[in-house]
């Protein structure tokens, strides 16, 4: 199953490769990776999105909380949270498709970003399986590059 | 504040931790320190190979429980210490290594003798520091210090630039070490010893499984007062030896791939499993699902991903051993519950099982007229050592032998490369464990292959005037690797025959040590003893049954009652 844990480390040389080390050095999955300071620059937030059963993830949290820079791991998949994605694509838009691409573009509230005589550059926010639509959709037409941030999450505040 | 030089404040900060001994070899990058070393009251003890330095720290720290600490130079004199650090880390071993490094504007330039040791040694310390600058140092070794001895203890390595170290520092105070990121929880929560005691107290079969978190923790005292107040027969792993007493008639000794038959089979039929400071590794439970089908299991354990992470336990309590030992035996103490007799009389059916098996299958080997068996050797050693030497191995035969037959009845005096498994372990290791306890005798037990890996500490003993005693056991053969051949792979002994193997008594006497040969059974005590009254290094040479095998043994991948037998 797929999980979205957060991690709070501390913002130091080094500790990136730690984390990373940890994962290659144990066989763990990781899909995507993201990761920047807070609102206290010497602290960092790490997204991280990974798969596996109950007990892999129960290894990776401790793994990671094992970690001495490491300050704060929390699985946020574990309660109700939101995840955006963001995509950068470069698609071929010649005469005859440039009107289609951007009723594509419209469809999923993405911003043409970069405009040249025969491509968009097209930037599209969104969950990671609305940012896999918009791949898919836009495939046939001509992706020339695509960078994704890969995903961040947060969980959601309490409703009470 | 008054300044002082780097090298000078690291200097302090061994002192300031107790540090009496530290093992290293010089080089250009921390030419400072030895440098300011010359002026402290800390020994320098001067390897012949890094290698060699760290797995002293370390056979000095397993005998004492103090911080062991190795100074190795940038470059290769660093990643020549890197074996020996992983077999720190994979046993959970208190070290500080401290190495030298470029100075700051030439790291990452190639520059000579420079590596990058913190990236190297990221996945086998506990945790690791480059020291950019001067202004951290202090402060940064002190953390080190806390983070290898604290929680479940382990190496740290601590980079130290040339231009760092020569800088003028501040030296503060020392206050107590507070981390943010890093609380090892020493208490055991009281509802899971609740939980636990009661299930205990439920138990017809129940097996105590110890490895090396009791001796880490100290907790063998309090191990013991459990086992003897409910009767609870005892394993112990290879890293968990002298944690009970061996020759306590609740101890089965060791369990797992050459643990004794009675050993496995007590686990294999148990209804709970105690797991104290254990961590349930592959060569311990052989095929997982056929290992301990019947219990249930409590874990003590202070680091939580040891818990669940091979076999699902179903009281896990993460604490010091120690700790959650006291907890334990007080419960039973102050608990209406528990009747000491009653409980005692309840398991004395499952004991009585238990004697059945090691009457069935004992311990054993066969005779062999005046062909020098390596278990007897063993035997002889523990004899004539009262079974109070410190013993350190090398790795393969010899250390199962060494795990099979002396009977170990103290922590701390057991000295082995368990988790790596790291030929060459043994004879640096008895020259730290000696360093510690001049009065005590050191035996490192070793093979006629993996002494060969580090046999140039010979030089190191002599010059500390260290009179370490080795025993190989000789057999021509990477023994334990033939043994598999033989068992397995058709006899067809690729890469295990040692064709030329020096001649040791001559080797001994040219490193200014004392060498001994026996060839027959009859020679073996005299050897020994000879060896025990000599004020010298001495390698006692003792050429065994070429074709031994170590049994009982669980193939791989076996159900560890799968053993084959004597």
């Amino acid at each position: 199953m797929k999980h979205t844990i957060s991690v709070l480390l501390q913002n130091k040389p080094g500790v990136l490769s730690r984390v990373t080390g940890l994962f290659s050095g144990r066989g763990f999955n990781i899909e995507s990776l993201s990761v920047a300071e807070t609102l206290e620059p010497s602290i960092s937030c790490l997204t991280l999105v990974t798969r596996g059963d109950e007990s892999i993830i129960e290894q990776i949290t401790k793994q990671l909380h094992k970690l001495i820079d490491v300050i704060k791991v929390t699985d946020i998949s574990d309660s109700e949270y939101v995840e955006r994605e963001m995509v950068l694509i470069r698609v071929k838009a010649e005469a005859q498709t440039r009107a289609e691409v951007l009723r594509v573009i419209d469809i999923f509230r993405g911003k043409v970003v970069d405009v040249s005589p025969k491509s968009y550059a097209v930037e599209v926010t969104g969950s990671a399986s609305k940012v896999q639509a918009i791949i898919d959709i836009l495939k046939p037409i001509g992706i020339q590059e695509i960078v994704r941030t890969g995903t961040i999450a947060m969980a959601r505040a309490s409703k009470k | 504040m008054e300044k002082i030089s780097g090298s000078q404040a690291i200097i302090r900060c061994l002192q300031e931790e107790g540090i009496k001994t530290i093992f290293g070899f010089p080089g250009g990058a921390v030419i400072d320190l030895f440098d300011a070393l010359m002026d402290s009251d800390i020994t320098n003890v001067l390897v012949r190979h890094e290698q060699g330095a760290v797995h002293a720290a370390d056979g000095l720290a397993r005998v004492t429980g103090e911080v062991g600490v190795a100074l190795l130079t940038s470059g290769p004199g660093a990643t020549n210490g890197v074996t020996a650090i992983a077999t720190a880390y994979m046993d959970s071993i208190p070290l500080v290594i401290l190495t030298g490094q470029v100075p700051t504007p030439l790291i990452g330039n190639d520059a000579f003798q420079e590596v990058d040791i913190v990236g190297i040694t990221r996945p086998c310390t506990k945790h690791n520091y480059l020291v950019k600058d001067a202004k951290d140092l202090v402060a940064t070794l002190r953390e080190a210090f806390h983070i290898a001895r604290t929680g479940r203890p382990g190496p740290v390595l601590v980079d130290l630039p040339k231009d760092v170290v020569a800088k003028m520092v501040d030296f503060p105070e020392k206050k107590p070490i507070r981390m943010q990121n890093y609380q090892p929880n020493y208490e055991p929560h009281p509802g899971q010893i609740e939980k636990a005691c009661k299930k205990i107290l439920k138990a017809k079969n129940p097996v105590l499984y110890v490895g090396g978190g009791v001796i880490l923790s100290n907790a063998s005292e309090e191990l013991t007062e459990l086992a003897r107040k409910l009767n609870i027969p005892v394993t112990m792993t290879l890293m968990g030896l002298g944690g009970f007493p061996g020759s306590d008639p609740l101890s089965m000794g060791m369990l797992g791939m050459h643990g004794s038959y009675t050993a496995n089979m007590a686990v294999a039929n148990s209804d709970l499993l105690i797991a104290v400071g254990a961590r349930f590794d592959d060569r311990v439970t052989g095929r997982l699902d056929a290992f301990a089908p019947h219990a249930t299991i409590i874990h003590i354990d202070i680091d939580p991903t040891s818990i669940s992470k091979n076999v699902k336990v179903d009281i896990p309590i993460v604490a010091d051993c120690k700790h959650a030992l006291t907890a334990m035996n007080a419960w039973f103490n102050n608990s209406s519950d528990f009747n000491r007799e009653q409980v005692s009389a309840s398991h004395e059916p499952w004991l009585a099982t238990i004697n059945e098996w090691t009457k069935k299958h004992p311990m054993c080997y066969l005779d062999e007229g005046d062909i020098i068996k390596p278990q007897y050797v063993i035997e002889k050693l523990d004899e004539l050592t009262h079974g109070d030497a410190i013993i350190t191995t090398e790795v393969g035969q010899n250390q199962m032998w060494a795990a099979q037959f002396y009977k170990f009845n103290k922590p701390r005096q057991w000295a082995t490369s368990g988790g790596l498994g790291t030929m060459g372990y043994g004879l640096p290791a008895a020259i730290g464990a000696k360093m510690a306890f001049p009065e005590k005798t050191v035996i490192d037990v070793a093979g006629d292959g993996s002494i060969q890996m580090n046999i140039q500490e010979l030089a190191t003993a002599k010059q500390y005037k260290c009179p370490v005693k080795v025993a190989i056991l000789n057999n021509n053969y990477l023994g334990m690797v033939r043994q598999w051949q033989e068992l397995f792979y058709n006899k067809r002994y690729a890469g295990t025959v040692m064709e030329v193997t020096p001649d040791f008594v001559l080797l001994a006497q040219a490193y200014g040590a004392v060498g001994l040969r026996a060839t027959k059974k009859s020679e073996v005590e005299a050897v020994i003893k000879e060896a025990l009254a000599t004020d010298n290094t001495v390698i006692m040479d003792f050429v065994i049954a070429r074709e031994e095998c170590v049994f009982p043994m669980v193939p791989a991948g076996k159900a560890t009652t799968e053993m084959l037998l004597v």
